[in-house]
């Protein structure tokens, strides 16, 4: 028989049992009366040698090993069976608890969507980017062309390696031109990922070459478009930025490097000039570590190769080096320690949640203790006891746990959706088994957590002094018990309302910041030049004035400006200057973001004009260099004295005549500005950029419009106007600088509403455990409030002590919190950038509110207790 | 709890199983013989007989039966199982081995008093 079997047929197994024994005191009896003995005292003598009937059972039960599931079986029963009872109790324990574990799992969801799932790649784990490290600025740098080709010769330990960097365009044929984003990756890029294309073939070798047949892979996505799925594609030609290439491959669905791009072209094949540039750092490396070899002996390798970079081309490499990571880290990028943190909030509120239930569950304890004592007195073992209260809370817990995960099924997508911009590996977040353990372990540990103080509670219990003194009185151990769970559920109100309260600040304080441009109608689009235009530069100068000028003549539109760079929007270019003809060492030398403008940036912007002019029309590039700089730039580099007039040495762009000084722009955001490392600002005329970068310069180059009416209402005009002689002029990545500057603040404002949440949840929480236990202690205290009233406390008097001992609790609970909060909020400020720790007002007013929440939360109880009839709080005594 | 059987811990299961060897027996009959076979030295409190029983059972060392007796009653008749067998062989083989054992180290002990 299987203990399936025996647990099945439990009842048979049991009559069987009753039959066994009937018969041995029968035959015993029967023996006894064989030897004389009268049959009464026989019976009795049978009875005796054998022990209760009842007791020989149990032990008998317990020996068939199948006891525990009987007993678990039972309790269950009966842990439905009072839940049925008590809807209410039900409802409340259930729903605070399936909102905890919800949002518990939601947020464990992503996390291990995004850090904790390993990369849909073979060996993901051996995966690495490099980066060019150096001395001033970190690690936030690509490598240049030349220096990725020596470190792929030269790198035993990095095999294979390969690179790849941003490049878009328009594809022309077939269909409609369109702008697309695209990528420019190295022969073996495929195979460092281990990933097969889904038709056709990746790169060769040859192909990655200067002057090779120009060859591209295309996205499954364009496939489907364009191609609508044929297998056709493969050899069939494809127009993209005016030159006919051939298909060769299609990419898997759902292959991404970063962000989705839909045409693969070979990076070898790209002539511009920043490729033979040991100093244009604008390359993505990534390299799979070769059998058997460990990061730390890659780090050594690159560290090496470095060093012989460094001494062979010191204008390039001095003061840099070269460094490995693992490719999930650059991927996740610093979502990280926000989501750590969002976990950590509602692990809060899923704590506050089990303390609440914990003392709910104790006050039916403790009105059950009569129950439990009288268990005891009939045969309960003391185990038995605990091991019911547990099943009780365990069946809460995994209940609840049930409706979290019901709830976190259906949450988990807005939740991804709302997350500010783009959640890194969004696509790999859905409930699996990982989720669900998670969702399980945090049911039995909540349930363990909220169910162990009344087991224990029920275990330890004097028993007859429990039957005598009935149900009415309350025990000071109790007592203190139930003040400690409010204390705790105060406190940990207290760290998340202070935090909400902190970020909000931040959030109103950062939006009050002045951007440094007037971000009132103004729309910032990137533009695609007609692909025919882009190889002659004296046409692609007159395609961007022609550009600017057919921007103006749109209705609304006020003044139109060129930039490579918008500000508050992803790009960047750093470049070094120095104030003397000769450069300072490669590691001392300053980096200032530089911009390309034409002259009518500053009226679009609304950047003010500090000193000097800004950029004219005889700013040509045969005219004398100019730049002008920021207020931090003049600050940083000219101290106290006039900058106007001064040279100005710019890495790659030479020396330069400083014309004029302009208020600082937030480029990096409202809240990051503050911190970025690099502040400085140079602007240097578009109409100067060499005519052998023009190409170059032409594939990020954005329009940014000042508008008289609505900006978005001239995007569709401006569409139109701009299509241009051959219908091929694109506008995309459209902005308008409002929606821009809010962006910049999204991740501040996201993690404010989500604090807000849940403070607001852990404030609920806290006071109907505030008004739980109060309602629990002044009923269970109605004689002795009655004696009081009966000797002469008045309504007033009785509501004040319930209240000053709620009070107690509200001043301990908030002191706790307090401390927990400066350390919370100590968190927050490394974590978020431009919040700041020490807001005593803010302290301050969150504090007030919690305090008279709970006040209000404890009153109710307080004057419900003020009304009890004196007489007849005595006589049930 | 009900009080321990004065046999040493877990001999009782031998014992049980040694009884059972001899050809199906009901309970009350294993009480009886474990009292006459050890003249009386042996006082198997019949409480923590049952237990026992079901405990071997339960573990398959022992198979039940409903047979009827020759009073025309129906009774539980347990037998040994093969597996029964062969751990009643091991178990009385250590047995075997630990009173010598003992009996060996208290005649040296008394040896050694002389």
């Amino acid at each position: 028989m299987t203990w399936w079997h025996r647990l099945w047929r439990r009842k048979q197994i049991d009559e069987q049992l009753d039959k066994e024994l009937r018969f041995h005191l029968d035959r015993h009896a029967a023996d006894l009366i064989a030897r004389g003995r009268p049959l009464e005292q026989a019976t009795r003598e049978a009875r005796l040698a054998l022990g209760g009937p009842e007791q020989v059972k149990e032990e008998c039960r317990d020996a068939r090993g199948t006891r525990w599931l009987e007993d678990l079986l039972q309790d269950f029963r009966y842990t439905l069976r009072t839940l049925r009872q008590k809807p209410g109790f039900a409802a409340v324990t259930l729903s605070t608890l399936a909102l905890g574990i919800g949002a518990t799992t939601v947020m464990f969801t992503v996390i291990n969507g995004v850090l904790l799932k390993p990369l849909a790649y073979p060996e993901p784990e051996r995966l690495v980017t490099l980066h060019r490290h150096t001395e001033k600025y970190g690690d936030w740098w690509g490598v240049s062309y030349p220096n990725f080709l020596d470190c792929q010769r030269e790198s035993r330990s990095l095999t294979p390696m390969a690179a790849w960097s941003y490049g878009g365009g328009t594809v022309s044929e077939p269909g409609e031109a369109e702008y697309v984003a695209g990528r420019q990756i190295s022969s073996g890029l495929f195979s460092v990922y281990g990933v097969a294309l889904l038709r056709g073939r990746a790169f060769l070798p040859e192909e990655d070459r200067p002057g090779a047949a120009p060859v591209v892979i295309i996205s499954y996505g364009l496939w489907q478009r364009r191609y609508s799925g044929s297998r056709s594609a493969i050899g069939s030609p494809l127009g993209f930025d005016g030159k006919s290439y051939t298909v060769v491959g299609i990419a898997p669905a759902g292959f991404r490097l970063d962000g989705d791009a839909d045409v693969f072209t070979p990076l070898g094949q790209n002539t511009e000039v920043r490729m033979r540039n040991r100093e244009a750092n604008f390359i993505h490396v990534v390299a799979r570590l070769g059998p058997g070899v460990t990061l730390a002996e890659a780090q050594a390798e690159l560290a090496l190769i470095g060093r012989r970079l460094a001494e062979q081309y010191p204008k390039a490499n001095a003061a840099s080096g070269l460094q490995a990571q693992p490719l999930r880290q650059d991927l996740v990028g610093d979502v990280r320690p926000t989501l750590w943190l969002l976990l950590g909030a509602v692990s809060l509120v899923l704590l506050i949640a089990c303390v609440n239930i914990a003392s709910l569950l104790l006050a039916r304890a403790v009105s059950r203790e009569r129950e439990l004592a009288m268990r005891v007195a009939l045969g309960a073992g003391r185990g038995r006891l605990v091991r019911q209260c547990l099943t009780e809370s365990a069946v809460l817990g995994i209940c609840g746990g049930a409706l979290g995960v019901l709830l976190a099924a259906i949450g988990i997508r807005p939740f991804v959706v709302f997350w500010p911009g783009s959640l890194p590996r969004a696509e790999e977040i859905r409930l699996d088994w990982h989720v669900l353990l998670f969702a399980l372990s945090a049911s039995l540990c909540s349930g363990l957590l909220f169910g162990l103080a009344p087991a224990l509670r029920a275990s330890a219990r004097e028993l007859e002094q429990c039957l005598r003194a009935g149900a009415r009185t309350i025990t000071g151990s109790s007592r203190r018990l139930h003040s400690g769970f409010v204390i705790a559920e105060i406190a940990l109100a207290v760290v998340l309302l202070v935090a909400a309260g902190i970020l909000g600040r931040t959030v109103l304080r950062l939006s009050s910041l002045d951007p440094g441009i007037n971000i009132r109608n103004v729309l910032a689009t990137h533009v695609s030049l007609s692909p025919g235009v882009l190889e002659n530069p004296a046409q692609i100068r007159a395609a961007w004035s022609d550009v600017v000028d057919r921007a103006r003549r749109v209705p609304g539109v006020q003044s139109v400006a060129l930039t490579d760079i918008i500000p508050m929007r992803v790009g960047e270019n750093g470049l070094g200057y120095w104030t003397t003809p000769a450069p300072p060492p490669p590691n001392q030398i300053p980096i200032a973001l530089a911009s390309s403008v034409t002259p009518d940036y500053l009226k679009v912007m609304g950047v003010p004009l500090r000193q000097g002019r800004f950029f004219n029309d005889h700013d040509r590039i045969d005219a004398e260099p100019v730049v002008v700089i920021d207020e931090v730039l003049a600050q940083h580099a000219f101290g106290g004295s006039e900058p106007v007039g001064k040279r100005l040495w710019v890495q790659a762009l030479g020396p330069a005549k400083v014309v004029g000084v302009v208020g600082h722009v937030r480029h990096w955001g409202l809240a990051s500005d503050d911190q970025a490392q690099v502040r400085d600002q140079i602007y240097y005329p578009f109409a100067q950029v060499p005519d052998h970068l023009m190409r170059l310069f032409s594939s990020f180059m954005s329009m940014a419009v000042r508008t008289s009416i609505q900006p978005l209402n001239v995007v569709e005009p401006l569409r139109r106007e701009l299509r241009g002689a051959t219908g091929d002029q694109t506008l995309y990545d459209v902005r308008t600088m409002e929606e821009l500057a809010s962006a910049s603040l999204a991740s501040q404002r996201f993690l404010m509403t989500l604090f807000g949440v849940f403070a607001g949840l852990a404030l609920l929480l806290a006071c109907i455990g505030i008004y739980g236990v109060l309602v629990y202690v002044t009923s269970q205290r109605v004689p002795e409030i009655g004696l009081r009233m009966a000797l002469g406390a008045s309504a007033r008097n009785v509501i004040w002590h319930v209240l000053r001992q709620s009070l107690g609790m509200i001043f301990v609970g908030v002191g706790v919190g307090l401390a927990t909060a400066a350390a919370a909020a100590r968190l927050l400020q490394r974590l978020v950038a431009g919040v700041r720790s020490t807001e005593p007002l803010t302290f301050g007013i969150m504090i007030s509110i919690l305090v008279v929440a709970a006040l209000f939360a404890s009153f109710l109880p307080a004057r419900r207790a003020s009304r009890v009839d004196p007489m007849r709080a005595l006589r049930q005594e | 709890m009900t009080a321990k059987s004065d046999l040493p811990q877990g001999t009782l299961d031998l014992l049980i199983l040694k009884i059972a060897a001899l050809g199906p027996i009901h309970g009350y009959a294993i009480a009886q013989r474990l009292q006459q076979v050890s003249r009386d030295v042996v006082q198997v409190p019949q409480g923590s007989l049952y237990p026992a029983l079901h405990r071997l059972e339960n573990r398959g060392l022992l198979a039940a039966d409903w047979k009827e007796t020759e009073t025309g009653r129906e009774a539980k008749f347990y037998h040994l199982t093969r597996k029964g067998r062969a751990q009643l062989e091991t178990e009385a083989a250590s047995w075997r081995r630990l009173i010598e054992a003992v009996s060996l180290i208290l005649r040296m002990s008394e040896g050694g008093a002389e």
